[in-house]
């Protein structure tokens, strides 16, 4: 199949594969910039990816809606978010801890319900052919594109537009930026912050469902591989701005492809490597982009991991 | 009683309650978060006596038992370390199962080459490797804090996804003796290069020097200026910037030694356990020792308790899950509900009344 194509084929997979593979990304990352957007992070986001695959995986099974699935993964997703915006409204809770105790406890209910689903085939989220222009297969196969990234691109753009424009995101400007400017306003920041995490981790669980329910498409305890972890930096590098997020999670996503088109083409050598290229980029993404003298362009004034 | 704190005789009792604070609100945290763990297996309508019964036969009932915990301690005061001294200095590092699975590989690969050579020679120099191999890998995890500014908490649990990667990469590539068919691994070490048990038991020398190697730690972080200037640092950057401490080689060097700490771990599972590297270096030791320092609250010699705790957990894990029917991730959810509960203590530091005398006359 291949071989008509030639070394070109490499590009076009990794095309589809970004477009495929970003997706989680793009979700997880806009969640995880709404709630640094509110002075607080949530490392944790990996465990309600890795949870919302496994309920999205569950429900749509049990229901046979693959749509109910990313209903629930979402609102499971929310509850983790809930709980770990209200842990952090305590005094003296590390947010940064609380993210690395809910990763280890979503991840291990996950697989603890997740158990009985790993045989089940539950049904597909749908896609839309947008490559039927063009009559080689794998140009096809590269533009078949899931609904969910369609989403999230219309998502990113209305997050942009609620930070810029509307009240609400005004308020979580504000409170993201100086909690004492908040408090002299009248809002209540914890409050607040408790919402933007809930909201934020219900868009991670809609990000596990994808991964469950179209690409790779099934549940089993190696879905994530830290894409999870992997979109928080990615928050960083996007400088907290919901559409860069978008390019940012293509970026990402192609890397994540690299390994699978290499290996469509009859590479195999160092596969392990290349299946290392997301965390390399990342770990490289930021190393450039962070400085010990100056706080980052664009981030919050109030959040930990730039302090 | 406002001046109560004042007198001599309060000071004293001032500290008491300081003490007894730091030890009943982390014991009281373990038994909420239990306590949560037992309602969660009531919902599964599992009973939660059953469990602790079988954790207990299992994991500290018999000696049998007891040799079976004791030889899974080991990497878990290794890997805590790793994260406890980091810790002192305000750093979340919780990447250490990088540096114990390429402490680990790199173990194995001398060993091979240093195969026919005096163990009196060869094994201090494997040791040195695990050692060196973990301490640059989370030395740099401090190096990129301290020079980039680069969040080290994010920074090292991806160099520990890029560590199993690379340690796939060479058990699978170029260190794979062909011979290991199902289970890619480095060729096995002779048995001259293997550290065996303690005299008379199954535990293997890894738990007496990793206890040594808690209490150096403490004698550290506790009883040095270097320990002392470092939780300083901690608590505030600018503050031991402007007191003239040498931040970045305080960083550099507790990130390196908690690193060889987690490379020293990797030296006794290959050379006392496994025989060989493989993929069962990546067994999650690494991120159970971020909970045990934590329940610890960093303390090293606290770390030795605990640490025998949770790997009783481990211990029963196998007869839990053939006697109740539960699935093996049962533990991680128990260590999730502990470790938020643990966190979850923070908050109450100082508040109850109990603890702090000098309210105890308002009221």
């Amino acid at each position: 199949m291949s071989d008509d194509l030639g070394l070109w084929a490499i590009p076009i997979a990794m095309i589809g594969g970004a477009i495929r593979v970003s997706t989680p990304f793009l979700f997880v990352s806009l969640g995880e910039v709404l709630t640094e957007r509110s002075g607080r992070i949530n490392l944790g986001l990996e465990g309600t990816l890795v949870f919302g695959a496994m309920t999205g995986y569950a429900v749509a099974y049990l229901t046979g809606s693959a749509w109910t699935g990313v209903l629930v993964a979402a609102l499971a997703g929310s509850v983790f978010g809930l709980v770990h915006g209200l842990i952090c409204s305590l005094p003296r809770v590390n947010d940064i801890a609380i993210g690395i105790a809910m990763m280890l406890l979503g991840t291990g209910l996950a697989f603890y319900f997740g158990k009985a689903f790993i045989q089940p085939v539950a049904p597909d989220l749908p896609s839309i052919p947008l490559g039927g222009w063009s009559g080689l297969p794998q140009v096809q196969a590269a533009l078949d594109v899931n609904v969910l990234f369609l989403i999230g691109i219309v998502l990113a753009l209305a997050l942009a537009w609620m930070f810029r424009t509307t009240r609400i995101g005004l308020v979580i400007r504000v409170v993201g930026d100086s909690t004492d400017a908040a408090r002299a306003m009248g809002l209540r920041p914890a409050v607040i912050r408790t919402a933007a995490t809930a909201a934020g981790g219900a868009f991670a669980g809609i990000g596990g469902a994808y991964l469950s329910l179209y690409y790779p498409g099934s549940w089993n305890e190696g879905i994530s591989s830290g894409q999870g972890l992997m979109a928080v930096a990615l928050v960083i590098f996007a400088r907290w701005n919901p559409v860069a997020c978008i390019w940012a999670a293509l970026l990402f996503g192609g890397a994540g492809a690299l390994g699978p088109a290499l290996q469509s083409v009859g590479v195999s050598e160092g596969y392990y490597l290349f299946y290392a290229a997301p965390y390399v980029l990342t770990l490289g993404v930021l190393i450039a982009t962070s400085s010990p003298t100056r706080a980052m362009t664009g981030a919050p004034g109030e959040l930990s991991i730039t302090k | 009683m406002t001046t109560f704190a004042r007198t001599t005789g309060g000071d004293a009792l001032v500290a008491l309650a300081r003490r007894a604070e730091a030890v009943a609100i982390p014991l009281g945290a373990l038994l909420v978060g239990l306590a949560v763990f037992g309602l969660f297996l009531l919902t599964q309508g599992k009973s939660p006596v059953a469990f602790f019964g079988y954790v207990w036969q299992a994991g500290f009932g018999s000696a049998f038992s007891w040799q079976n915990t004791l030889s899974r301690t080991a990497p878990l005061l290794f890997a805590a370390l790793c994260v406890a001294l980091p810790a002192r200095l305000g750093l979340v590092v919780i990447g250490g199962e990088g540096a114990i699975v390429l402490g680990g590989v790199a173990v194995g690969a001398l060993g091979v080459a240093l195969a026919g050579t005096s163990p009196v020679l060869a094994l201090p120099l494997m040791a040195a490797a695990g050692i060196a191999v973990g301490a640059v890998w989370i030395g740099a995890v401090g190096a990129l804090r301290y020079y980039r500014g680069v969040n080290e908490t994010i920074a090292s649990l991806l160099m520990a996804y890029i560590a199993i990667a690379l340690m796939n990469h060479l058990v699978e590539g170029p260190l794979r003796d062909p011979a290991s068919l199902n289970k890619p691994s480095t060729a096995p070490l002779v048995d001259a290069l293997r550290v065996g048990p303690l005299p008379g038991m199954e535990v293997h020398w890894g738990l007496p020097v990793g206890i040594l190697c808690c209490i150096l730690a403490w004698v550290l972080i506790d009883r040095t200026t270097w320990g002392f200037a470092a939780r300083i640092a901690g608590g505030n950057v600018r503050a031991a910037q402007v007191q003239g401490l040498p931040v970045g080689r305080l960083i550099l060097g507790f990130t390196a030694l908690g690193g060889s700490f987690a490379g020293l771990a990797g030296f006794f599972e290959v050379t006392a356990v496994q025989g060989s590297a493989n993929a069962s270096l990546a067994s999650g030791y690494g991120y159970t020792g971020i909970l045990i320092a934590f329940l610890a609250r960093h303390n090293p010699l606290a770390i030795i308790p605990v640490a025998i705790l949770l790997a009783g957990f481990e211990a029963s894990s196998g007869l839990v899950q053939r006697r109740m029917d539960l699935p093996d991730a049962t533990v991680l959810v128990l260590q999730g509900f502990v470790f938020i509960a643990i966190l979850l203590s923070d908050t109450l530091y100082g508040r109850l009344k109990i603890f702090t005398p000098e309210r105890w006359g308002r009221g």
